[in-house]
Parts: structure tokens; sequence; C-alpha cells
């Protein structure tokens, strides 16, 4: 018989349901853990509808080595997440993990990529992640639909990307399988910590728990302060172009363009430091439809059937933050621009720290103390 | 279904829907000439293979998709019929014209 657990005191708050905050709640429910999850609606600055899709382990972790091991533990973990979900929910999140490529339309833009996974893997303590540099003809025999301008490309075996609005409908499904307390339109206001124990408050009333997670996004940087830690994020807001479907043509997913299982192809990938508002800059979509044509251009027979812009959890070196608060702890707080890829680290590993009450040495790394290093020497 | 308007009558033009000719009034985009001619489905869907047929009439639902002279894709709603057009059900996800093997 299923536990009614709405009036029950938690054993933990996860403030944020995107995402990362939904990976989080399933871990911990997974567990048997009281969860109970506080969410926006769903006019919600909400990434987890806006993003890409990638799992990209590819380029990450220049200028810091630890996100390369973190980001290459969460592509071979995914298979995991998604068998477990199915298992869950029946929901298939379409994960597909053939490698991805970063396609270049110059010899100079190939030589630039090139040139900053060199600089990656010279880093001190980097962690390796395998890549091929292709030409036109190598490129070619693996994407067939490449325009004459394409130069060449990077391939990296350990890309994928899915279904992420499955992914995210999946998360949320299994939360009744696993007596998660999701509460939609529950916006924190404050949060007060007392003896151990944290009020989370809103217009809609208050819960109280021993632990809680700010998984808050962007509200993270309005909210940690309330639990003794800082959150600072930069502006960074993305736009995503989609055709209608069409029949497979693209077997691999593109940094930039990738088809979706469902036949449609997205195009994206844009990047501009603009906190002010979401209305759709046409400029910067049409360099990014010419950029994929001329990459692919058979895309020109498509047309364009919808448009959007989001803005990223970016953090100010753009990797992710997990922290246990030191003056209240018990109070967590995670974000991460890649709450697609870094799922499975989010469900499980981040989870575990969370549950352990301490973070472990591979996690460490993340804090926020790599942004006061000035400071500390 | 549809029954035309007595002043929407004017100057005919034929035209074939797979393979069957049909006629139409000259002004009619080809889902509204679809439509009077009581055809109810002209595209199955890429995903679930469901059948489908015109729906808003203004550009937006997409569920009008035809193969229209060996292009596919088209809105039907928003293309005007012609004599001769060669209109065709879209079967699944239209296959780019350029499309290599995988």
């Amino acid at each position: 018989m299923p536990v009614n657990r709405t009036h029950a005191e938690p054993d933990i708050v996860v403030v944020g349901g995107g995402l990362m905050g939904a990976s989080l709640a399933w871990g911990l429910a997974r567990h048997g853990s009281r969860v109970c999850v506080l969410d926006e609606g769903d006019i919600a600055l909400r990434a987890s509808r806006a993003n890409f899709a990638l799992i990209w382990v590819q380029g990450k972790g220049l200028g810091f080595p630890a996100y390369t091991a973190w980001t290459k533990a969460a592509a071979a973990a995914w298979p995991r997440l998604a068998a477990e979900l199915k298992s869950d929910t029946g929901i298939d999140v379409g994960l597909d993990q053939p490698g991805g490529f970063t396609v270049c339309l110059s010899d100079r833009e190939l030589e630039a990529n090139v040139d900053a996974l060199v600089r990656l893997h010279r880093q001190p303590g980097a962690v390796a992640h395998p890549y091929e540099v292709l030409d036109h003809a190598q490129t070619k025999a693996r994407l067939p639909a490449i325009g004459p301008e394409v130069s060449g490309s990077i391939y990296c075996p350990l890309d994928g990307h899915v279904n992420s609005l499955r992914l995210f409908r999946a998360l949320h499904a299994a939360f009744e399988a696993h007596g998660v307390d999701y509460r939609a339109d529950h916006a924190v206001e404050t949060i007060e910590p007392h003896d151990g124990v944290f009020a989370l408050k809103g217009a809609w009333g208050q819960v109280r728990a021993p632990k809680v997670i700010l998984a808050a996004g962007l509200g993270n940087a309005r909210l940690a302060p309330m639990v003794g830690l800082d959150a600072p994020m930069k502006s960074s807001r993305g736009q995503i172009v989609v055709t209608e479907k069409a029949a497979p043509f693209l077997r691999y997913p593109v940094v930039t363009v990738r088809q979706t299982d469902e036949g449609g192809v997205m195009i994206g990938d844009s990047e501009e430091a603009n906190g002010a508002n979401l209305t759709m800059d046409h400029a910067i979509s049409s360099v990014m439809a010419e950029r994929a044509i001329r990459m692919f251009p058979l895309l020109e027979e498509l047309n364009v059937v919808r448009t959007w812009s989001a803005f990223r959890v970016m953090t100010l070196d753009g990797s992710p933050v997990y922290e246990q608060s030191r003056a209240y702890p018990g109070a967590f707080m995670a974000m991460a621009h890649s709450g697609v890829t870094l799922a499975p680290q989010h469900a499980y590993d981040l989870v575990d720290a969370v549950r352990a009450g301490t973070m472990p040495d591979e996690m460490a790394a993340f804090s926020t103390r790599r942004f006061h290093v000035p400071a500390c020497a | 279904m549809f029954r035309r308007a007595p002043d929407r009558i004017r100057a005919q033009v034929t035209f074939t829907f797979d393979g069957i000719p049909i006629t139409a009034s000259a002004e009619d985009s080809v889902a509204a000439a679809l439509l009077a001619a009581g055809v109810r489905a002209c595209r199955t869907t890429p995903v679930s293979g469901s059948a489908r047929g015109p729906y808003c009439m203004m550009g937006v639902c997409f569920e009008c998709l035809v193969r229209i002279d060996g292009v596919g894709n088209r809105q039907g709603c928003l293309v005007q019929v012609r004599d001769g057009m060669k209109v065709e059900t879209q079967k699944g996800a239209h296959a780019l014209s350029a499309e290599p093997a995988l």
C-alpha cells in the first residue's frame, strides 16, 4: 500500500525540480529517504526544458582536469541510469552513445579545436579522453551528409545524446514509484537554519527538514547565502533552432547539430553574456542556421518549426559546483551547466555524498574554494 | 464533410492525389482542395505512424504535410493548387533528397 508522505516531515528537502534536483531526489528516494521537492511553476527559467541534450565528454576539463574524469565517469554510468529509469517507469529516454563530432568549417577552426584538446591533455594531472582528428575525406566516410566546406572534424567515441524531455519526464514519473513528495508552485522565499533543522518558507507555508540541497539553478545565487554558502553565477544565454522531422540522415551527434530520435534536427550552441531577457535574437539564430547548412547542405530543405532561448546554469568557470555548508552542515548546494551529461553522477555519486554527509576527495575539487585562490595564496 | 460556399466556386483546375484526379477551385490551397474532395488523411506521422489530415489551415500545425511534385514536407495549406499538380501522401518522415546511406 502506498505510503502518504505528504504530511510527514521529510528527511531531506530538494529545492528545485529541474534535471539537477530531479536526479538528486530520485537518487535519494531509491535509498528509502523521505524526499520533498519544492519546485517553481511552469514559467520557471528551466534549462532542463531548453537544453541541447548532449552527453558530452569531448573538450571538458580545460583548466580543470578533475572535470574530465567526472564527465568520463558520467558517460560510462549513463547506460545504468537509462536502464534503471526504464525499469522504474517504462520510459525509454532514447540513450545513444555512438561517439560525437566537432565539425569545423575552416582549417583555422580545426587547428584551434585541436590546440584546445592538446592543451587539455598537457595539463598537470590531466585525465585523458580519447579523440581522433579527421580530415574532410575521413569525416565524410562517417558523416556522408557533410558539405564541401567542411575542413575536418574531431571525433570522441565517448560522446552521445538522449531525448532530454523524456529524461525529465522519466525522473518525475519515477518520483511516484519512490514516494517523492513533489510540490510544484512552491517557490522558496527564505531558508532559516536553526538547531540543525532547516525551515523552508514561501507564500505556500513551510517545510522543515534536517537536510536541504539547493538545486535551484540560477536561483541558488539568492538562496545559498541563507545557509552560509556563496553561489556566484555568470550570465549565459543560448538559443536553439529546431526543424521539422526528417528521415534519419545523421548517425552521430555533432556539438552544434543533432538529429533527435524522433527525426527533428536541433541546431544550437550559441552563447551570449545576456542576462536581461529571453527574446530571440534572430541575427544569432541566422548564423547558427547558416553554419549548420554549410556543414550539412541538405538541411536547407527543412522548415524551422521552433526556436527558443534559455539561460544556462553557468558557474564562474563553467564547471560544476558541489559543496556542503561549513556554517550549517546538512545544507548542500549543487549546480552544473551539464545537467544531462552529469545526471548519473548526480543521481548516484552526489547522492552518496549527501547521504554520508561528507564530500569525498573526488568531489571536493568542485567546491567554490577554487574561486578564491588569490585570497588563499 | 465540407461543402464549398457558392461564391467560392470559380475557375476549376485538376490535380492528382496519389494518382487519383481531383477537381478543385483554382483559388484553393492544396489542403482545402483535399478536404473539399473528402480526403481526410494526407500523411502518417514519423513517430507512431498514425494517419493525419489538415487541421489548422494556417501554417501552424503541420498536419497537412504532403509531397508535391516530388518534394516532401510541403504544407498543403500554404500552397495554392495548380492544374496538373501531382500531390502524394507523405508517409512518415520526409527523406531528404540527398540522403546518403547510413
